[in-house]
């Protein structure tokens, strides 16, 4: 309906600049008037919500191309958009990986139909193999901002060093899974207490550590800029915020999972638990909790991570890692962080705009003149948690039977209302 | 009780009320008909995803002492080759009307995984490093049979515990009976943490022999050395191996048991494993009443009664 207007009325705008109330009017996809009592030819009620910028993850697994059974471009940006984001940063690896103009091109033709604006990282190597270099530059010439072999860490630190030193030419970010392959080989889940207990191989914290102690000592040597991805210790947290106070150009995010459930969890043994980094004991979540208030991690991400039901159904130690997100990340981050709601979509819109660099459209601030890509959000809803009632193609929803506070009403998408009252329009 | 997972489901009287039934079975294990119909038209499939024909034949023994129907689903050389998911599997077994599966498989946590899908009995016959507590059971069962009671006893379980599903079943048993437990083993074959496990732990074996009652000793596997978890097998040996000098540093009356298999001259000597404290034979006759003990309580009316009276009319 591109001659038609939408007005979004009776919410509360929260972007960066502070709350206000007012009605939204968007023509052509942009916010075209600010106001009370505006008028249009379609009406959102935001009544009793907070109208935020559209969310942005920067860690979503699409699974297109190569394990369309488990999502698609397509139905991952719909559930992207049912979790009120307007951005997400497809991971590189599917198959084949993100490794090439080629696989970009592929990747951002599928999204060009989506309900929401769907960006890819590109891998820093081949085929994400940690042994040769991938085309960083022919990537970013297509608009690719991160490059990251998330998955695995690379592993080789001379190559990391050469990577790092040729992105500081590209103006790109290096984004890391910090794992130590040989420290973790093996493990299913955290060592420590749990695994102990439950006979299930573990992998350590100091597997995750070594390698941000390692990135940071990088980054003080190249000068570029690195981003860690899904933090969960509280050694990571506390290096990466000494490394910030020294005025090292890094940054980090936390998933959902790492601050509201632990490895206490996969005493059901149900792989639906299974996530790489693993799920960690209660300090450790603590302090990425803490970390999550004293802004020392930048943003939320999903690390959205689908799996059919049938790979998850196999034993623990067999079961591939990873757990949806897309869906509950905003309403599990107001229902468990002791944040105000513009803190919220700080972690959960601006920071991660700012960091993947699509402020232009994404992040706010909600101003005339700007693309309409809004989040409303009712934050006093509850809700119970059904995995079934998802719409990714996938299952693997860890929160089952959770109850959570605040849910996404209406998701605009370049002006298009892509959510109507929770369900998706296209 | 529906099902036997693991013994930190079990109080100490469960334990011993199972310990009570196995008198029974003992006694028709005895018998020249060793069988009793306890458990006619019940059948038990043994599902061994990793090969065990110890255990395998000591369930499927008891089952078939009970009168119950037997059936073996063998791995090996069953669609699961074919990539049969472990779902898929339980639930053609289950479409075939049983009512108890023995369930073995290299990872922990498959018998809880299989409770979700199936409505027969799952007894949990060995899973990963996690438990094995049918061997739990018969472990204690002998000792009591040799000791009387476990109460204020002092066990060392000597060798791998970290990977070691009959050392963490055990320690449980053990320690719900009221006995005393070293764990002692290098610091690499401990688990990573021991927050909430009711042990002690030493390095020293010498120092711990002439304390206990029962030395329990575990198999080392070979391919722990390719792990850099101890240097060679000799070393092993010469550290933490009951060898014929370290045995006589035993109370004379002290037990040694372990579960089977043995590694003759890595963690047992050969003449130590001849010993008449050494309780390998009995553990494993035992073994066979325990399982028809468990069997006729998850399968059976259970009571002690009950089983008096099938043992006695048969």
């Amino acid at each position: 309906m591109p001659d038609s207007s939408v007005v979004i009325k009776g919410g509360t705008i929260v972007d960066f600049n502070g709350d206000r109330q007012a009605d939204i009017r968007i023509v052509d996809g942009v916010v075209d008037s600010i106001g009370e009592d505006l008028g249009g030819d379609r009406v959102l009620d935001a009544g009793g919500c907070a109208v935020g910028p559209g969310l942005v993850d920067l860690h979503t697994h699409l699974r297109q191309p190569g394990k369309e059974e488990a999502e698609t471009v397509e139905s991952g940006a719909r559930a992207a958009a049912v979790g009120g984001y307007t951005c997400i940063l497809a991971m590189p690896n599917t198959t084949p990986a993100i490794d090439s103009a080629g696989v970009v091109r592929e990747v951002l033709d599928l999204g060009r139909t989506a309900a929401c604006d769907v960006r890819t990282s590109g891998a820093i190597t081949v085929d994400r193999a940690g042994e040769a270099l991938a085309p960083m530059a022919e990537m970013a010439e297509l608009g690719v901002r991160f490059f990251t072999d998330d998955g695995t860490g690379v592993q080789d630190t001379r190559l990391m060093r050469r990577a790092l030193e040729y992105a500081t030419a590209l103006d790109v970010t290096l984004a890391e899974h910090c794992e130590d392959a040989s420290m973790a080989a093996g493990g299913h889940m955290h060592e420590g207490e749990w695994s102990s207990r439950l006979g299930i191989p573990g992998q350590p914290a100091e597997a995750e550590e070594l390698m941000v102690m390692r990135d940071i000592a990088l980054a003080r040597l190249t000068g570029a800029r690195v981003h860690f991805q899904h933090l969960s210790t509280a050694g990571s947290v506390a290096m990466v915020k000494a490394a910030k106070s020294t005025g090292l150009r890094v940054s980090c995010e936390a998933t959902t999972h790492h601050f509201t459930l632990t490895d206490a969890e996969c005493a059901s043994y149900d792989p639906v638990f299974k996530v790489n980094p693993p799920l960690r004991p209660r300090a450790d979540v603590e302090a990425v909790k803490a970390g999550l208030v004293d802004g020392t991690i930048d943003a939320i991400a999903t690390d959205h991570a689908p799996h059919t039901t049938e790979t998850k159904e196999a034993a623990f130690d067999e079961a591939p890692p990873g757990m949806l997100g897309l869906e509950t990340a905003l309403a599990l981050a107001n229902t468990e962080l002791d944040l105000d709601l513009r803190q919220i979509f700080g972690l959960l819109s601006w920071r991660p705009a700012q960091l993947l660099g699509v402020t232009d459209v994404h992040g706010g601030p909600i101003e005339v003149g700007r693309a309409a890509n809004l989040c409303i959000f009712d934050p006093t809803a509850t809700w119970t948690v059904d995995p079934d009632e998802s719409v990714s193609r996938s299952r693997n929803n860890p929160y089952r039977g959770r109850q959570l506070t605040g849910r996404v009403r209406h998701t605009v998408f370049a002006g298009e209302p892509v959510v109507i009252d929770g369900e998706p329009q296209r | 009780m529906k099902h036997l997972l693991s013994i930190a489901d079990l109080s100490r009287e469960d334990i011993e009320s199972i310990h009570d039934l196995t008198d029974n079975f003992v006694e028709v294990s005895r018998r020249q008909i060793p069988k009793v119909p306890a458990l006619r038209g019940k059948t038990v499939v043994s599902l061994f995803y990793e090969d065990s024909t110890r255990t395998r034949i000591s369930f499927e023994t008891a089952a078939k002492r009970l009168g119950a129907d037997t059936m073996t689903f063998s791995v090996s050389s069953s669609s699961v080759k074919k990539g049969e998911s472990l779902r898929d599997t339980i639930d053609t077994i289950g479409a075939m009307g049983i009512d108890a599966v023995v369930v073995r498989h290299q990872s922990a946590g498959v018998p809880w995984q299989l409770t979700r899908w199936t409505d027969a009995a799952v007894i949990n016959g060995g899973d990963g490093w996690h438990e094995h507590p049918t061997q739990a059971l018969l472990d204690t069962y002998t000792i009591r049979e040799r000791l009387g009671t476990l109460d204020g006893r002092h066990i060392a379980i000597v060798g791998d515990i970290k990977h070691s599903r009959v050392a963490r079943s055990n320690v449980l048993a053990f320690t719900a009976l009221g006995a005393e437990v070293t764990l002692v083993a290098p610091p690499t074959l401990l688990p990573p943490s021991l927050e909430g496990w009711p042990v002690r732990v030493s390095h020293d074996l010498d120092s711990i022999l002439p304390k206990v009652d029962v030395c329990y000793l575990l198999r080392m596997q070979r391919e722990r050395m390719t792990e850099a978890l101890v240097p060679t097998l000799r070393e092993y040996t010469a550290t933490y191996g009951l060898t014929r000098r370290r045995a006589d540093l035993l109370a004379p009356r002290a037990l040694v048991m372990h579960p089977g298999p043995m590694n003759r001259g890595v963690e047992i000597a050969a003449e130590v494993s001849d010993l008449p404290t050494a309780t390998m034979v009995e553990q494993v006759s035992n073994g066979v009443a325990v399982r028809m003990a468990v069997l006729f309580l998850l399968l059976g009316s259970g009571t002690r009664a009950e089983a008096a009276r099938v043992v006695a009319d048969a």
